[in-house]
């Protein structure tokens, strides 16, 4: 019987194998960031030994810096500590950093492909769970907790059993103004945000396939939110293509040798998949989150599920989230007033995103009462929009273009989303309080957001889309 | 780590599908540079106002519920893959959380603590809901060594999983990396016979 992709890569990993144990499964690389590592190099610390192999880590701060003014002190007190400490570590460690000021800083999983550090077949993690991200590029990739950081630093290994495997194919063309953003949000409301644990699921089909890089890294990324432990897409062309001539990508003879192995990297015809789910591309439209899980999603046309619709155990908590966002059931969103606009986050901040989103605000102006953030996902995005002029469409349009980092996803730095407000955020989680106490979060790709942030409430992309006949983008 | 062996206890019910690592510990309080003191914030924003009082509607602030034992409805740490989660609830004083379905990501960060995540049917978790409504003092007894949850009022009980192990590690408070270091020879063999080797 052949292997799935999943199964190929893990089984060159495995360093033991063992009954009754988990897999010693082996770490390529291993990616850290400020938040949930400064208790793992406490740990090592504590046991008095190195890290094993500090050349296959890489460092960046992201979760906690501010996104003005960052060739200042970070004047948050805590914040500070938490960067220095993480520049002492990796001084300490022999890890290369790239933090604040460096031109390669940026959220992590922006900066990994982007830099050529994330390639096929390998294996990565971070404690971090949108490490599902770099299984865009047919790595087996996911996120891990600050014990298994440690574990990672100590040995280049974690113990891990092998996970279920998933496919989800995706067929069919996509709408304008639809893309991959409203792929995953789509995919996410009918698996719900529990339907993928205890799975790694490997996207397929033709919409997939038809995806950018980009769009690729977007659906992968929220993998974690139908409690995936990971999402992958085998590599193509597309793939190959991208990752040619990065920094860290391998150069000369060595790249025709990675090249051999890449292309091996497929689930095999016969391949048994413990899950199989299929979508159509036609039956997916813009879509929109109503409440505070990603798994509560609706296409933009579409209203408020009923509470008396939900199994009887969860209404309870259907009714709190709906109470929370300040929502009825059978409500529709579009006209909804819109407070503030995020783009940004390790989900929609690469140059594709940006570039939709200005090609999409060109010549217009915002809605005077909603603020727009666009966060870019690292200093080379922020540079590369520089350099096509983006910013100053941005300027024009009344968007603030800030510095890089994780920013009002989380709400871990000053970008936080006032009490009662509501926001269209690119980003991956609507949870009660993620964007800051009390925030209401609606999840939307970035042509959503931005045509939100022109109208001053939600509206369908797809007929502003139709009305300016903007070049549909994968974003 | 804790050696966790044998726990009776009353529960502190919490019947809300869906909880997410960020209800548990928000953002904001992930500053900390060390393990210790999450519990002061655990499930903050459902705990306490904006100015820092506690909600009386808050199952936590409520007198008749205390215990060792989280019990909560399905899907129980979904989100952020943040440790400082299990931190916060061990911080806080409980040992075992139950729910009828836990995220990954969080059951083993629970492990890698010596909290033990319990997975249960819905039927099951609906009884011991029901038995604490009706008696807040109402017990259950865990038994990992057996791998039994009991609820002592009604003798129901259940056999739960756990990967043997995790059985092991928990019941002699070992840590993976104790484990993987007796192994240090054969990852250096893994890294010096592999027949593809990645850059960077």
């Amino acid at each position: 019987m052949g292997k799935t992709l999943v199964e190929k890569i893990w089984d060159a990993h495995v360093v033991k194998r063992q009954e009754g144990f988990p897999d010693i499964l082996y770490i390529d690389t291993h990616l850290i960031h400020e938040v949930t590592s400064p208790q793992a190099f406490d740990g090592l610390r504590k046991r008095g030994i190195p890290v094993f192999r500090p050349n296959q880590t890489v460092a960046t701060a992201d979760h906690n810096v501010p996104t003005l003014n960052q060739h200042l002190p970070i004047q948050e007190e805590l914040s500070r500590y938490q960067v220095d400490m993480l520049t002492k570590n990796c001084k300490e460690f022999g890890i290369e950093l790239y933090g604040l000021g460096h031109p390669y800083q940026g959220i992590v999983h922006v900066i990994g492909p982007e830099l050529g550090i994330t390639q096929p077949g390998k294996t990565m993690v971070c404690g971090d769970s949108h490490t599902s991200t770099h299984g865009a590029f047919g790595a087996i990739a996911f996120g891990i907790g600050t014990s298994q950081v440690e574990q990672v630093f100590a040995t280049q290994c974690l113990l891990q059993q092998k996970p279920k495997t998933m496919k989800i194919e995706v067929n069919g063309e996509l709408a304008k103004g639809v893309g991959a953003k409203d792929i995953v949000l789509y995919i996410i409301s009918k698996t719900t945000a529990a339907g993928g644990t205890g799975y790694f699921v490997e996207f397929a089909g033709s919409a997939i396939r038809s995806l950018s890089m980009e769009g690729r890294m977007t659906v992968c990324n929220m993998s974690i939110e139908m409690g995936a432990r990971g999402g992958l897409i085998a590599p193509d062309q597309t793939t190959f293509d991208y990752v040619h001539g990065r920094e860290f990508a391998p150069k000369g003879e060595d790249w025709d040798k990675a090249l051999a192995y890449w292309e091996t990297l497929y689930s095999d015809e016969d391949a048994q998949f413990d899950a199989v789910l299929e979508f159509d591309a036609a039956d997916i439209q813009p879509m929109i989150t109503y409440g505070t899980n990603p798994g509560m999603g609706i296409g933009i046309s579409e209203v408020i599920p009923a509470t008396v619709d939900q199994p009887e155990s969860e209404r309870p908590s259907y009714r709190k989230a709906l109470d929370y966002m300040g929502f009825q059931d059978n409500e529709t969103l579009l006209g909804h007033p819109v407070d503030y606009v995020f783009i940004g986050s390790c989900t929609n901040s690469r140059i594709e995103d940006l570039r939709a989103v200005a090609s999409f605000v060109q010549g217009k102006k915002k809605a005077a009462h909603v603020e727009v953030w666009i966060v870019p996902g690292s200093k080379q995005v922020e540079a590369q929009a520089k350099e096509e002029g983006i910013d100053k469409i941005f300027e024009e349009a009344g968007f603030m273009l800030r510095e890089p980092g994780c920013s009002a996803c989380l709400g871990m730095n000053e970008d936080k989303i006032p009490a009662g407000k509501y926001c269209v955020s690119t980003s991956n989680r609507n949870f009660e309080g993620r964007q800051g106490p009390n925030a209401r979060t609606m999840l939307a790709s970035p042509l959503t957001a931005a045509a939100a942030a022109v109208s001053g409430k939600i509206v369908d992309v797809r007929e502003l889309l139709a009305e300016y006949d903007v070049v549909k983008d994968n974003a | 780590m804790k050696k966790f062996e044998k726990l009776t206890s009353s529960v502190v019910p919490l019947p809300i599908e869906n909880v997410d690592t960020d209800q548990i510990i928000p953002a904001r309080f992930l500053k900390a540079t060390t393990r210790e003191g999450f519990g002061d914030n655990l499930f903050r924003d459902w705990r306490y106002d904006s100015d820092g009082q506690p909600k009386a509607d808050f199952v936590m602030n409520n007198p008749t519920y205390s215990g060792k034992i989280l019990v909560a409805g399905k899907n129980f740490g979904c989100g952020s893959s943040r440790e400082h989660a299990a931190w916060a609830i061990q911080d806080y004083g409980f040992d075992v959380v139950i729910s009828s379905f836990f995220a990954d990501i969080f059951k083993g960060n629970a492990l890698n603590n010596a909290v033990l995540p319990i997975t249960v049917p819905d039927e099951f978790l609906e009884k011991i809901f029901n038995t604490t409504f009706a008696n807040p003092d109402a017990e259950l007894t865990v038994n990992l060594e057996a791998q039994t949850v009991t609820i002592n009022a009604t003798g129901d009980s259940f056999i739960f999983e756990i990967n043997p192990y995790k059985k092991s590690c928990l019941i002699n408070g070992y840590d993976d990396i104790d484990y993987i270091l007796s192994h240090t020879a054969e990852i250096e063999e893994f890294e010096r016979t592999r027949p593809f080797s990645f850059y960077r």
